[in-house]
């Protein structure tokens, strides 16, 4: 947990110093006639981070923080498994958004979180995976007249949006 | 009597046939996702949120009150069936509510709750009602100045009465604001923190972004990892004669429920606090002037009651500084704020003068909201625990679903959804390592607000800071922001003496 802290801490500071250097590409002191630069507000609240980074570092490398005393490791092999499928699966469906669109990535999603991961019957699974795209699509594309993204399957719901309108 | 009539008024808007509906949905929906464990108001709000572009925003205002106001009563549902809490709210309700459960008393549990959480949202929102129209007539006199230091006094108060670890809070509140500084300057309007030209950049990032990331997708990993899958639910009895005997022993606690509901309404305004710690002092209190302070932690029904009419005042309470001074009390009324922002209506007093018919509206539709979650929980209790026995495989992905399409319907764009997952795994990684995540949420509806106050404030004095000294009220929240920030270092001295005369 320790090793965590510290880590979180250079990689947050580092990331501190990559905003203030973007910040800086606008002014960053007093206009005259303007008042603060456009990029004065990130700049020193980025700086404030750095700082913050610091002693957030600090702590951990002296132990002051719960978190740096803890002999507990910052995540279990289960945990990883559990973090790693998870997320994992989250940005499969998001990049399959871009192929087969929200009606192809949503049941991709579906079965194979229930079936696979939860261990549900084929049965449980197709009712959710063949309901849920057609509630979404009812509720967003025609309901709210929200377009999701379709990738390759596009023309496909031609028909479907001729039928409705 | 003016407040009177605009009640009257805001009764009428509120029981038309689609608010009514809204408030009926929202109550039940909210209660649902309360009851869920690991979720809460501030989750169902956020995933929601872009659900109500289809409704006028008064419309919209009132579905998401109502969610409010029953998840805050849904989350004593799982702290009580399964001892998880549904929320951070409904924490100090497992303390009494899950042995009361073991005992075979779930349903007498369930129902002091119920009624608790109904006398202190009832409380809470009369009281808001009185406060409400004066505190927007002295706002209406706040200019750049005044409105700056209010939110830094707003950030102040996470660092003062936090209590979670200031480097890490101060990171957080910083992040927030930086984040919601990205896009196009305000003043020059060139590109700001585009990392390189991407061009989703450009929009800025959209709040419901980062709430989405941090109370959807980082919420449900938390709850994997902690849960790993598997919950334990009471068995309950639910009858008629059950619940009136139930309602009958309540009766004794009215002094209790009172305490709470003040306490929490109290706690509630203050811009960091919220209903957590409102209802955990509402615990400490009752547990520390009863007569039988060892009946707490076993099942004493005095220890739900307590913090559910606690946590229900509170957040009715944090619902005063949003739409008064536009400064949100809690993570979720942050939400509605941004929600406010998004349907066209500018946060702050002047919706008091500007839209009467939005904020009378929502105001009415609080009392009615409260009214329906009382209905709605006591009569949908067996269906709750019917859903609570879901596996949570079958929850997880529908919510992650709704997480990754809620993302993409406000801004249409791909981009959002991609930033919205790194915001909420990055979020997980950070709440793991006891990162506070709730002033990131605030200081990014806040950040956008905040820099202009500043920038004009300064333009106006020349670039000194003491305009924000000389100005009777901007002097008062810079004065109680400089205090907030020390608090900590002066507990910290006055905890080190004690130490030095024992050492003595």
């Amino acid at each position: 947990m320790r090793m965590a802290e510290i880590v979180m801490g250079i990689a947050m500071g580092v990331f501190s110093l990559y905003l203030m250097w973007k910040s800086a590409e606008l002014p960053i002191g007093w206009i005259a006639g303007e008042g603060p630069g456009g990029g004065s507000w990130p700049f020193w609240l980025s700086a404030i981070m750095l700082l913050c980074c610091f002693a957030i570092v600090y702590r951990g490398v002296k132990r002051l923080t719960p978190e740096s005393r803890s002999e507990e490791p910052f995540m279990t092999d289960q945990t990883i498994k559990l973090f790693a499928l998870n997320a994992g699966s989250l940005a499969v469906m998001i990049g399959l958004f871009h192929i087969v669109g929200a009606y192809g990535a949503i049941p991709a999603f579906l079965i194979f979180y229930l079936r696979f991961m939860g261990g549900h019957s084929w049965r449980l699974t197709g009712i959710f995976a063949f309901f849920t795209p057609i509630a979404t699509f009812l509720f967003f594309e025609i309901a709210l007249q929200k377009t999701l993204p379709k990738g390759y399957t596009d023309p496909w719901f031609e028909p479907i949006f001729a039928f409705f309108y | 009597m003016e407040i009177f009539e605009l009640l009257i008024n805001g009764f009428v808007i509120a029981f038309e046939p689609l608010n009514l509906a809204l408030i009926i949905l929202g109550c039940a929906v909210g209660l649902f996702i309360g009851a869920m464990p690991g979720l809460g108001s501030v989750n169902g709000v956020a995933i929601l949120l872009p659900m109500t572009f289809l409704v006028p925003p008064t419309s919209a205002i009132i579905f998401l009150g109502a969610i409010y106001y029953g998840a805050m009563y849904g989350g004593a549902i799982s702290s009580i069936m399964l001892g998880i809490p549904g929320a951070s709210t409904a924490v100090a309700t497992t303390f009494d509510g899950r042995p009361m459960a073991l005992q075979g008393h779930a349903d007498k549990a369930l129902v002091a709750a119920a009624t608790a959480s109904f006398v202190g949202g009832s409380v809470g929102v009369i009281l808001f009602t009185l406060f409400a129209p004066p505190l927007a007539e002295v706002a209406l006199t706040f200019g750049s100045p005044e409105i700056f230091s209010l939110m830094l006094m707003a950030f102040a108060t996470f660092v003062g009465l936090g209590g979670d670890d200031i480097p890490k809070t101060l990171f957080s509140i910083c992040i927030g604001l930086v984040l919601g500084a990205v896009g196009l300057d305000i003043i020059s309007g060139e590109p700001r923190l585009i990392f390189g030209g991407i061009t989703g950049f450009f929009h800025g990032i959209n709040f419901l972004v980062l709430a989405i990331g941090i109370y959807g997708i980082a919420e449900m990993l938390w709850t994997i990892e902690v849960s790993q899958g598997k919950v334990m639910i009471s068995q309950a009895t639910v009858t008629y004669k059950r619940t009136m005997n139930a309602l009958r022993e309540l009766m004794g606690t009215w002094k209790t429920m009172l305490m709470g509901s003040f306490l929490g309404y109290f706690v509630g305004i203050l811009p960091a606090a919220g209903a957590t710690p409102g209802a955990l002092m509402a615990y400490g209190v009752a547990k520390t002037t009863a007569k039988d302070p060892e009946t707490y932690g076993k099942g004493n029904i005095n220890g739900i009651v307590a913090p559910e009419s606690a946590n229900n005042a509170a957040s009715t309470g944090a619902m005063l500084p949003m739409l008064t001074l536009g400064i949100p009390g809690s993570p979720t009324t942050a939400i509605l704020l941004g929600g406010m922002v998004i349907w066209g209506l500018e946060p702050g007093p002047l919706v008091f003068t500007n839209h009467p018919d939005f904020v009378w509206g929502f105001i009415a539709s609080l009392y009615a909201a409260n009214l329906f979650a009382l209905l709605i929980n006591i009569a949908f209790i067996p269906a709750f625990i019917w859903v609570l026995r879901l596996p949570f495989t079958i929850l997880a992905p529908i919510i992650f679903i709704l997480c990754i399409v809620g993302g993409f319907v406000p801004t249409m764009d791909m981009h959002d959804v991609w930033l919205m997952l790194i915001f909420g795994v990055v979020g997980y990684l950070m709440r793991k390592l006891d990162y506070p995540m709730a002033p990131a949420v605030l200081a990014i509806v806040l950040g956008p607000l905040a820099e202009p106050a500043l920038r004009q404030s300064l333009l106006i004095s020349g670039g000194s800071f003491s305009i924000f000294f000389t100005r009777p009220f901007a002097s008062v929240f810079m004065a109680i922001a400089f205090v907030l920030l020390a608090l900590p270092l002066l507990k910290k001295l006055l905890d080190r003496k004690p130490a030095a005369e024992k050492a003595e």
